[in-house]
């Protein structure tokens, strides 16, 4: 079975069905959200049977292709995934149907917000759920790129459907979040592609990952080019002081488009982080370190700090994601096996618990048109299993235990611990102000006496309660059963270790026995 | 060794509890009219449970009675593999019966005070969870285990003292809780991985030894680390057991409803942080500065607490100021190590037994008077509802530590166990424990003579009456437990019970003349005394009044919030505030304040485009900028 074709066909049909949506007849658009629906759950379906079949012992890259693409340039379409790529892959195809789902009616409603003095222009719903296919088909191109030029195709080419989801379909700033999002990103791409093109013409006129391990680069070449692909991933994943881009993006994209920008696509940061800066430039990459994890360190609290003074609940939880992304490099660059795998992990289950907020917090803006955090009071009284639905989520989001995203913050706090204390210790009061940011929020618009414009609330319809009942139920089977994804996450994070020649710390009082 | 028989099986004790709070959580509203038999009935059968695993383990010899549970494989992640596991042993067991037993009786009594409230099934699944996951708590074989259930009851803490969420004193109450408790739990991760770091391993029996005559890697680390891991844990226990300086969140937790305070706030959670010291003996005792923070901590706690308590006219949090000292009382014995551990251990669960009995009382009292918790509005209740005086009345007596009740036994031991110590540090903490003795009786029998003697102070609507069976019976058993529970743990076997775990074998006796024993009993005397004649004898006025210093203080909790808001909260919001500012207008300040000036019409945002673009490119390339001059200046 390894010989299908997996990834292609998986990167092929969205793809195709982001086109044939857009090509149905107007007036087709509970046809479009169907059909988009179909097509995503089909995706997902079949990267469960190829993931069925993946070997956690076998090699390296699997279900991989290779096919020459420009083969002056030694570009290939080259696919392929280890245990990193396909818990992400997973993660993403996951996430597709249910923000589908999820943002059944927000396309009609033009993302429920209307600028005062501004009238609704009637947008293509199908357009919409297109752009989301389409979006699904880089999404798992970006992960399974095994060629760099490849992946930077797909890096770049992501941001065209995202700048339309933002800039056609999103509040009343939407035009200039979208371009704010674009210019940022473009700028990080600029940047990428000049350290491309460089490692081409320093390496061995190949693109190929495999090919391209292992270079004998100039120490001063390979500060600049690990640079190059840092800066664009920083961006990507942002770090402080790379990140304004994300809370005005937030702050206007639709709801569930939102689920895609910071759950999945801004993951493309991190993973590139671990791919391709550590496994190109392994000196480099420690050269690095101690700048990184100071940056790492303070995304964590800024962003934290930044969530607790946020008024608008989009911009909130795009705060804390910045906290969140700042834990997450801190596990890459401690360069521990805990804190990679809890850094891998920490990937999937951002996703899934962020996806949740943004899909809830979307929830509430259908209802009360803002999402400013003074617009609710006292939900829970109308609409308790939303408000459930917001604190599961929630305390996904502080890392609590018993909830997947405790595993692994706590890996990537007890990985960086092993080598860097002091880091650490800092990184670690993140988890105080997390219990501040979150429950503040859930105190203001849940709890309390109902306000007035609350009162007439319907709680979540079955439709929404579909959409997100499936990742709280993931939420917490991965918070007590971790071993599955983090088995599969393992193997590659070692070699991940091998190639930058780290071995973890020992403990300091290794087992004798127990003295008489 | 292995568990088998029912003890093989002591993760029904969990799991019962917690398919409970699933099947009444997910349940809804379908599950209303039975849901607080169902939750009961789940306490009470893990109850049962728990006293056959009890039995099985007094039939085993005592350096046997060690048993693990192997459940599943967590993760292995490099050479950290963490195996959650069950460990039965004769301390844990003493917590299973305890949280069980007490737990059932205030599943129970809660059917009656919470009968008239809509959502009761709610209410009853988060007792589940909360008696689910202390369970985890004190029946974890390893660290991360054990904070997973210290996390689960600060779950359920929060979900029960905001269980009227309505109200916006709950609500903030709530999260008060939680956030504090973070602050401890900073302490523990931070612990946790120090663990890790050194031991590979975060597995009680690998770490701490198996009991107190096999030792574990600890023996092998410098006195550095030991003190290290143990001031962290401590840092973790304040939070749990709101000790110094983490101690503010626990009155504020009385705006749940009473069981909860009863089950949670007094007789349970917030003696998790005891137990974790008391576990993590092996540790501690290796590090003797370690012990002495936290007898410090104790002593400083025991004090405050009862000072507190002194100036409440809300019985609830005169309560609640009692309970924060009786855990100092268990915290300073905690630090003495062996020594101290049974007492500790000791009157906790006897201080479970009368505490819960008290705040059940009050509840009763409350139930009779319009919910009102304002003791200067009570006066003279004994004879309307004598079942609750009389039950009240013997917790009462067991908690001043009158002679043959049960806080006689255990505090007397704590007292004389802290005056052994020895030294210039055992005068001051034993004189500290005497001190709070005679508060303590100074205090209660101020709550007892403003609630149930004197004069009626109520008003003309208010018909105080009795509770119903289903909330007396609770209260008598528990009274049983104030008369006898005390005098069965010390003068009994328990000592002998616990000291395969904890040692110190020879320490544990108890003499019933001693010179600390004659001057508690002094002070005791004199602390009634002067409670009689300043509420006894007197008058007590329906309105408070102004107070002297220390009276103004104790109403302030000492100040602990004013501290609190002035050191922290204040200087948060500012920071807050500034890096909002900041992150607006610095660091791409430009771009932002253009587009509060546009206003959001797309046309005009279409027109100024170009100068967006230009105030990108500036705050993108000056964001980089810093990142990679932070590269070259540090390591070039």
């Amino acid at each position: 079975m390894n010989d299908f074709p997996w990834l292609s066909v998986l990167i092929a049909l969205p793809a195709l069905g982001a086109l044939g949506v857009a090509l149905l007849p107007r007036g087709r658009d509970a046809l479009a959200k169907q059909a988009a629906l179909g097509v995503s759950a089909l995706v997902a379906v079949l990267t469960f049977v190829m993931a069925a079949g993946f070997d956690t012992g076998g090699s390296r890259f699997q279900f991989a292709e290779t096919y020459d693409w420009i083969p002056a340039f030694g570009v290939h379409w080259a696919v392929g995934v280890d245990g990193v790529a396909l818990v992400l892959i997973l993660m993403s195809v996951i996430l597709v149907p249910l923000v589908i789902l999820a943002s059944w009616t927000d396309a009609d409603r033009f993302g429920g917000v209307v600028a005062e003095g501004e009238s609704a222009p009637a947008k293509s719903v199908k357009t919409y759920f297109a752009l989301v296919l389409a979006l699904e088909a880089m999404m798992i191109g970006v992960f399974a790129a095994t060629d760099v030029f490849l992946f930077y195709v797909f890096f770049e080419a992501m941001l065209i459907p995202v700048y339309f989801l933002i800039g056609a379909y999103g509040g009343p700033q939407r035009s200039y979040a979208a371009v704010k999002f674009l210019l940022y990103s473009l700028f990080g791409g600029l940047l990428m592609l000049v350290a491309v093109i460089a490692l081409y013409v320093y390496g061995p006129n190949t693109f190929l990952l495999a090919d391209l391990q292992g270079l004998n680069l100039d120490p001063t070449v390979a500060k600049w080019l690990f640079l190059g692909f840092f800066i664009a991933f920083a961006i990507k994943a942002p770090m402080v002081p790379l990140h304004t881009w994300l809370p005005d993006a937030a702050g206007q994209a639709p709801a569930g488009a939102l689920v895609l920008i910071v759950g999945v696509l801004d993951k493309v940061g991190t993973y590139g982080m671990m791919r391709f800066c550590l496994e190109l430039f392994p000196g480099a990459s420690k050269w690095a370190t101690p700048v990184v994890l100071t940056f790492a360190v303070i995304s964590i609290i800024y962003g934290a700090v930044l969530a607790i003074g946020q008024v608008d609940l989009k911009r909130l939880v795009a705060y804390t994601s910045i906290s969140h992304f700042g834990f997450i490099v801190l596990g890459i660059f401690a360069m521990t096996s805990q804190g990679q795998s809890g850094a891998a992990l920490y990937m999937v289950n951002h996703g899934f618990s962020t996806g949740a907020l943004f899909l809830i917090v979307g929830f509430l803006l259908v209802r009360r048109g803002s999402a400013r955090v003074d617009a609710f009071g006292g939900v829970q009284k109308v609409a308790p299993l939303l408000a459930g639905a917001f604190l599961i989520a929630g305390l996904s989001g502080l890392s609590l235990p018993g909830l997947a995203p405790f595993v692994s913050e706590f890996l990537v706090l007890v990985g960086t611990f092993s080598r860097y204390q002091v880091a650490a210790v800092i990184a670690a009061l993140g988890i105080v102000l997390a219990a501040v940011y979150i429950l503040w929020a859930y105190q203001r618009t849940m709890n309390g006496p109902t306000t007035e414009a609350v009162a007439g609330f319907k709680d979540l319809s079955r439709r929404e309660l579909a959409a997100v009942a499936p990742i709280l139920a993931i939420v917490v089977a991965l918070g007590f059963f971790p071993k599955p994804v983090l088995d599969v996450i393992n193997p590659s994070v070692k070699h991940t270790l091998s190639v930058v020649q780290q071995t973890d710390p020992t403990p300091t009082v290794a087992e004798k026995g127990a003295r008489p | 060794m292995k568990a088998e028989g029912i003890q093989a099986v002591a993760w029904l004790l969990i799991a019962l509890p917690l398919a409970g709070a699933a099947i009444l959580l997910l349940g809804g509203r379908r599950t209303d009219k039975w849901g607080h038999l169902l939750g009961t009935g789940m306490s009470l059968g893990a109850f049962v449970v728990g006293l056959a695993m009890f039995v099985q383990m007094l039939g085993y010899d005592p350096e046997e009675r060690r048993r693990t549970i192997h459940l599943y494989e967590w993760f292995t992640v490099g050479h950290f593999k963490l195996d959650m596991g069950l460990l039965v042993d004769p301390l844990s067991i003493s917590f299973v019966l305890l949280i069980t037993g007490v737990g059932s009786l205030i599943h129970i009594y809660s059917i009656g005070y919470m009968a008239e409230d809509d959502d009761r099934r709610r209410f009853f699944a988060y007792l589940n969870l909360f008696v689910a996951a202390m369970l985890l708590l004190v029946l974890a074989d390893n660290y991360v285990g054990l904070f997973i259930g210290w996390e689960g009851v600060g779950l359920a803490s929060y979900l029960l003292i905001g269980f009227w969420q309505h109200k916006p004193s709950a609500a903030t109450a709530a999260k008060k809780a939680f956030v504090v408790n973070r602050v401890g739990d900073l302490g523990m991760v931070i612990a946790i991985s120090l663990m890790f770091a050194t031991f590979g391993t975060v597995s009680f029996t690998q770490i701490l030894g198996e009991g107190a005559h096999h030792l574990g890697m600890v023996e092998q680390v410098g006195q550095g680390t030991a003190t290290a891991i143990g001031l962290l844990l401590l840092l973790g226990a304040c939070g749990k057991s709101a000790q110094l300086p983490l101690q503010s969140w626990l009155l504020d937790a009385m705006e749940g409803p009473t069981p909860v305070s009863a089950l949670i706030h007094a007789a349970t959670m917030v003696t998790a942080g005891v137990y974790l010291i008391v576990r993590s003996g092996p540790i501690f005792e290796l590090a003797p500065d370690a012990q002495l923070a936290v007898t410090i901590v104790g002593a400083a706690t025991l004090l405050a607490g009862a000072i507190i308590g002194c100036g409440k006219d809300d019985i609830k949090k005169a309560l609640a100021g009692s309970t924060m000292s009786q855990i100092g009382y268990m915290v300073l014995a905690a630090g003495l190590g062996p020594a101290g551990y049974v007492f500790a251990i000791a009157h906790l669960i006897a201080h479970g037994f009368f505490k819960a009995g008290l705040f059940l009382g009050a509840g009763s009292v409350m139930h009779g008077m319009k919910n009102d918790v304002n003791m200067r509005h009570y006066g003279g209740l004994r004879t309307m509802m004598v079942i609750t005086w009389a039950t009240f009345g013997l917790g009462y007596l067991a908690i001043i530590g009158f002679p043959g009740l049960s806080g006689f036994f255990t505090k007397e031991g704590i007292i004389a166990a802290a005056f052994d110590k020895g030294g210039t540090s055992g005068m001051i903490l034993g004189g500290c424990a005497l001190l709070g003795a005679a508060i303590t009786a100074y205090y209660m029998s101020r709550v007892m003579f403003m609630t149930f003697y004197g004069e009626r102070r109520w008003e003309e609507d208010v018909h105080p009456h009795e509770s119903p069976k289903v909330m007396t019976v609770p209260l008598m058993l528990l009274a049983l437990g104030s008369l006898f529970a005390g005098g069965f743990l010390v003068l009994g076997s328990f000592g002998h019970f616990l000291e395969p775990v904890v040692g110190g074998g020879e320490a544990h006796g108890f003499h019933l003349i001693t010179a600390p024993g004659i001057a508690a009993f002094v002070l005791m005397v004199i602390g009634v005394a002067i409670a009689w004649r300043q509420y006894g004898a007197r008058k007590v006025p329906r309105e408070a009044p102004a107070g002297s210093f220390l009276t103004v203080a104790a109403r302030k909790d000492l100040y602990g919030d004013a501290i609190n808001e002035s050191l922290i909260m204040r200087p948060g919001q500012w920071l807050t505030r500034l890096a909002v500012y900041f992150d607006n207008k610095g660091v791409d300040g430009l771009v932002n304040g253009l587009a509060a000036g546009v206003g959001g019409t797309s046309g005009r945002v279409r027109r100024l485009q170009t100068g967006f673009v230009r105030s990108y490119a500036l705050s993108m390339f000056l964001g980089a900028a810093v990142v990679v001059a932070a590269l070259l200046v540090v390591n070039v």
